[in-house]
């Protein structure tokens, strides 16, 4: 079997915000850059395949060589090998096309991409790459089995959980649940060292799509005036400041 | 043209963020000129309340239903239909089902995708958009240029906005696309009666109520108060409450107008999926919680006394 897994690399969670030139740019300075923790799920569930019934894991990004280092993370965890496409593009659509036409050489039964990267959250490229590639998709998976050649999804919907059969190839945009917090792997000696030697590809393309989204500008959200302390024997001050301050009871 | 919105249903009835749906759809279409659409696949029992947020028309699939349909054949039928009557802007919901079907809708009708949109264009020509970012802690302002573009619509964040119009309902019968590809092969519902997104109060537990027992009184106050109950991610992660309940960074993302949280520290992480709440109140023993710096109101006190007063003074106000 031939699982993809598409990694984003993110600020990592705990990183402070900031943007310069006029709120125009990210802030790249001091920021730590991680696997997407959505991705990351995804990663360890292609893991836990390869290792119960036997497959070879790919991850690809699309990015600049400072990436890199996040690539070897991956090999390190178990991935067996990275791809990264040579590309500036920071669109989704354009990145989403960048992968399709990577994929479109390849066969994979099972394409990983976690449901949303947690920078800019737009959930748009699992949907896309279904598009382009004519593969089904199942958004927020949150449970995958194998039934002879087919796979049992598990993925949420607005009021539970919806359990479908499914044909491969599959585009699976993943989520915790796939497997838990506490499978995901940190990586060993033996797997940092065992990664360097482990092939990490880099694709050069001059296919750069052109997106008519654009950003204007980045805005932080207001500051929270400060916490109204109340106390505890209060209770009913607090109900009072509820239904007549804040006006939402 | 005209500006298509879709207007989900659940067991045939609408929630509040189809309506939110169709309000802001419809506001896009008196700034462009243009009637507003809405399609409703599979029925509901209520199709005139889309008259109250504005829907000129009202395109109700009647054999086709919702649930049974995966999202390949769901975003084909949309298509269709977006085509047939000339579509500008297609309006959804970011909701499960809207985030199922955006991507393919967009790339498919060649329009710019918008998703977790939080206000309407501030601009039409071109459009401009403010969308949460970065998990809450950053907005994007985003200019769109494509002639055509869909645009998903955080739920909670627009509000509610009559506009009472005339609706013209036309109920027809649509051809479902075979696609074996994907097959639902079961539901399982959770045992909450309030969808977390759809929520105007949220009361959230964490492991400051030492056990799954102490949620008796969690639920009795969002009983009260009509609202959805959450949990932080240690508490789904011992498996007190089903991880459907899980709100932040790798839970589900809300934004109610108020947020009760209840023995949760705080973590950025699960401020991540709440921070955007219009209101907070957080009750938690200890002084130095962070959560403190994020909230409106904060109580330092025991959960086990306050929460029991808290239901008392709710049923007198409400002369329970």
């Amino acid at each position: 079997m031939n699982i993809l897994v598409c990694i984003s690399v993110v600020p990592d969670t705990t990183s402070k915000i900031n943007f310069t030139e006029s709120n125009t740019k990210f802030d790249r300075n001091g920021v730590t850059f991680i696997i997407n923790p959505l991705d990351e799920f995804c990663l360890t569930k292609a893991i836990f395949i390869k290792e119960s019934l036997g497959a070879n894991v790919t991850v690809l990004n699309v990015g600049t060589p400072e990436n890199d280092s996040v690539l070897r993370k991956a090999l390190a965890i178990g991935a067996d090998n990275a791809i990264r496409i040579n590309s500036q593009s920071n669109n989704s659509l354009s990145v989403a096309k960048l992968m399709a036409n990577y994929i479109r050489s390849k066969e994979y039964d099972i394409i990983f991409c976690g449901k949303e990267s947690i920078d800019y959250n737009g959930g748009k490229v699992p949907g896309f790459l279904s598009s382009m590639l004519s593969i089904p998709f199942i958004n927020a998976c949150v449970g995958l089995d194998f039934e002879n050649e087919f796979l049992i999804t598990k993925n949420e919907i607005d009021d539970g959980i919806q359990v479908c059969k499914c044909q491969k190839p599959i585009i699976i945009a993943g989520q915790k649940g796939l497997v838990q917090e506490k499978d995901l792997r940190i990586p060993s000696m033996r797997g940092i060292m065992t990664a360097r030697t482990k092939p990490l590809e880099v694709i050069n393309t001059e296919n750069e799509v052109k997106s008519n989204i654009r950003t204007i500008s980045f805005e932080l959200p207001e500051q929270k005036s400060l916490c109204k302390m109340i106390e505890p024997e209060n209770v009913n001050e607090l109900i009072d400041l509820l239904q007549n301050e804040a006006k939402v009871l | 043209m005209s500006v298509i919105v879709f207007a989900e249903t659940w067991n045939k009835k609408f929630k509040k963020s189809s309506f939110e749906a169709v309000s802001y759809a419809s506001e896009v279409a008196k700034n462009m000129d243009l009637k507003t659409i809405a399609i409703v696949v599979g029925g509901s029992e209520d199709l005139k309340t889309l008259e109250k947020y504005g829907a000129n028309k009202i395109l109700s699939i009647d054999n086709i239903e919702l649930e049974k349909l995966n999202n390949n054949q769901l975003s084909k039928l949309i298509i269709n239909i977006f085509l047939k009557n000339n579509g500008k802007t297609l309006i959804l919901s970011n909701t499960n089902r809207g985030k199922n079907i955006n991507s393919q809708l967009a790339y498919e009708i060649k329009a710019d995708l918008i998703t977790n949109a939080i206000a309407t264009p501030k601009n039409y020509n071109p459009i401009h958009i403010k969308c949460k970012a970065f998990s809450s802690k950053a907005f994007i302002l985003y200019e769109c240029k494509s002639e055509k573009n869909v645009i998903s619509i955080l739920p909670n964040s627009i509000g509610l906005q009559e506009n009472l119009v005339t609706s013209e309902i036309e109920n027809f019968s649509e051809e479902t696309i075979e696609d074996n590809t994907i097959n639902i092969i079961e539901k399982q519902k959770n045992s909450n009666q309030i969808s977390l997104t759809d929520a105007d109060i949220v009361i959230s537990g964490g492991r400051g109520l030492k056990g799954p027992e102490n949620w008796t009184m969690i639920e009795e106050l969002a009983n009260l108060l009509n609202a959805g109950t959450a949990c932080s991610k240690p508490v789904s992660d011992m498996n007190w409450r089903p991880h459907s309940e899980h709100v932040g960074q790798t839970g589900i993302a809300i934004n109610p107008n108020l947020y009760i949280a209840i023995g949760i520290s705080g973590a950025i992480q699960h401020l991540a999926g709440v921070s955007s709440s219009k209101k907070i109140v957080v009750i938690n023993t200890d002084p130095e919680a962070p959560f403190f710096k994020a909230a409106d109101y904060g109580i330092i006190g025991d959960a086990f006394e306050v929460v029991p007063k808290m239901i008392e003074e709710i049923k007198k106000i409400k002369n329970l």
